[in-house]
């Protein structure tokens, strides 16, 4: 299978990428590690007039002490953020989450920024984000913004970013020594999750975020009031379908998704420490 | 556009579409076929490939994003024309392929796989391979052969 034709630029700087997409508007598209895009690309589900390459630039690749947070280049590799010892430290959820995305060879091209613009709702990176509380640095030719993780997914495959917008860095605040838990329900080890949970201690309250249980990412706020409210934790689990709205797939049923939910939150509950 | 990629320490230079898959490059520009196309849609590995030493899906990458860097594929791995890799060496040992049609992918795979981690258990030879599917050994002698050829083949039933 191969993509509709495109015009292909490299970008050499954040700069320039930025230029080309103000100059193309919403025809033109970024291509980071393509492991999202070119698949679209070649299934023509996406068929963008014109592909900015931003692969190579390097120096949006770092993870860095932010001080009460690490930042991350938005270029930065899965691989890569699963084997640093920083984000080992002080967000090990992300680097537990990032570990479970595909496989290797997945791994060494997809990108942190490029699995967030994504905003799949089946992917792992979007509900690590959302449960640890982070943010992402936005950049288009003439402004800067910072998005927080609970106002960046707006719909199905749909990101608060606008056309011309570039995520630059994403910034996780350090949740040092705390509980935490991932947990993926897959049939296959390379398989996206059937239903996913992230979940982090916050100063003795929880942040719980599920995969692929909504049409976008999104926070079991449910949960969380539930426990915040004194809730034990297995009465807090019960309520992990509240107010989603799970697909049905060759995968799963909406019944089967919504029992999954109830039952990887209260594991991830236990695991993260949270009675 | 012009693209050149150095692949198997020699420079191939053509004038491609954009939209030219890598793994199509390396078949029909360089003639190299030892690379399959097993499913097209990134999921079995078959065109697994190195990147600048790191495996890759080259079904799921533009030959343009690889301009100007290495490429290495299963013809360029033995250190001679009459001498093995040793992880090619060990897949024969160990009769790790029938068919042979994910050999190259999963032989690519896995010395990608020893690079980043040396001596791996069993359980995390299975892991590292998940990329790669294989339709005919059942998997047991593949990972019997990594396992060989990272020189830790105790334990591992016969
Ligand atoms: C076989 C396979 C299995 C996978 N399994 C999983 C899995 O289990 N879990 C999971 O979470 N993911 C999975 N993925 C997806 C993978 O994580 C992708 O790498 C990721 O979703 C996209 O990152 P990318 O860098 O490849 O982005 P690209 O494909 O290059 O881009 C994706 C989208 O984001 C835009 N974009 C990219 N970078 C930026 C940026 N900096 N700013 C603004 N927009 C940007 C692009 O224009 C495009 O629209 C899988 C992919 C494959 C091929
Ligand atoms: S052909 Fe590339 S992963 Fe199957
Ligand atoms: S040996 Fe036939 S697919 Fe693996």
């Amino acid at each position: 299978m191969i993509p509709v034709a495109f015009d292909y630029q490299r970008a050499d700087s954040a700069e320039a990428a930025l230029a080309a997409l103000a100059e193309h508007g919403d025809e033109a598209k970024l291509l980071a590690g393509g492991h999202s895009l070119l698949p679209m690309m070649k299934l023509r589900l996406a068929y963008p007039t014109v592909l900015v390459d931003i692969g190579r630039l390097n120096d949006l690749s770092y993870v860095r002490d932010g001080g009460d947070h690490v930042a991350i280049g938005a270029l930065t590799r899965h691989r890569d953020i699963e084997i640093d010892p920083m984000i080992a430290e002080h967000a090990p959820l992300l680097a537990r989450a990032t570990a479970n995305v595909g496989d290797p060879q997945v791994r060494h091209r997809g990108t942190l920024g490029g699995s967030l613009a994504h905003a799949d709702a089946a992917a792992d990176h979007p509900s690590a984000l959302l449960a640890l509380g982070g943010s992402v640095v936005v950049r288009s030719a003439d402004a800067e913004r910072v998005i927080d993780a609970g106002d960046l997914f707006t719909g199905f495959l749909e990101s608060a970013l606008e056309p011309t917008e570039m995520i630059t860095e994403i910034r996780i605040p350090k949740h040092t020594g705390a509980g935490w838990s991932f947990q993926k329900f897959n049939r296959r080890a390379q398989d996206w999750a059937i239903v996913g949970v992230s979940a982090q201690q916050v100063n003795g309250h929880a942040q719980v975020a599920l995969v692929n249980m909504h049409p976008t990412p999104v926070r079991a706020t449910a949960v969380e009031e539930a426990l915040a409210n004194g809730a034990s934790a297995a009465d807090a689990a019960a309520l992990a379908a509240e107010g989603m709205e799970p697909s049905s797939d060759l995968n799963a049923s909406v019944e089967y998704r919504q029992h999954l939910a109830r039952v990887l939150v209260g594991r991830a509950l236990t695991d993260a420490g949270i009675a | 556009m012009e693209v050149t990629v150095t692949i198997n320490g020699q420079a191939v230079s053509a004038d491609v579409e954009a939209r030219t898959l890598l793994v199509h490059y390396i078949r029909d520009t360089a003639g190299l076929t030892g690379t399959n196309v097993g499913c097209d849609t990134s999921s079995c590995g078959a065109c697994t490939v190195h990147l600048n030493g790191e495996a890759v899906k080259s079904c799921t990458m533009l030959a343009v994003q690889a301009d100007g860097q290495d490429v290495t594929t299963i013809e360029g791995l033995a250190p001679s024309a009459d001498e093995m890799h040793p992880m090619q060496e060990a897949f024969m040992q160990c009769h790790a392929l029938q068919c042979g049609y994910c050999t190259p992918g999963m032989v690519m795979a896995s010395v990608s796989l020893l690079d980043e981690n040396p001596n791996p258990s069993e359980a995390e030879v299975r892991e590292g391979l998940e990329g790669n599917l294989c339709r005919c050994t059942g998997y047991h002698n593949i990972v019997k052969a990594v396992l060989t050829a990272s020189g830790a083949t105790e334990g591992m039933p016969a």
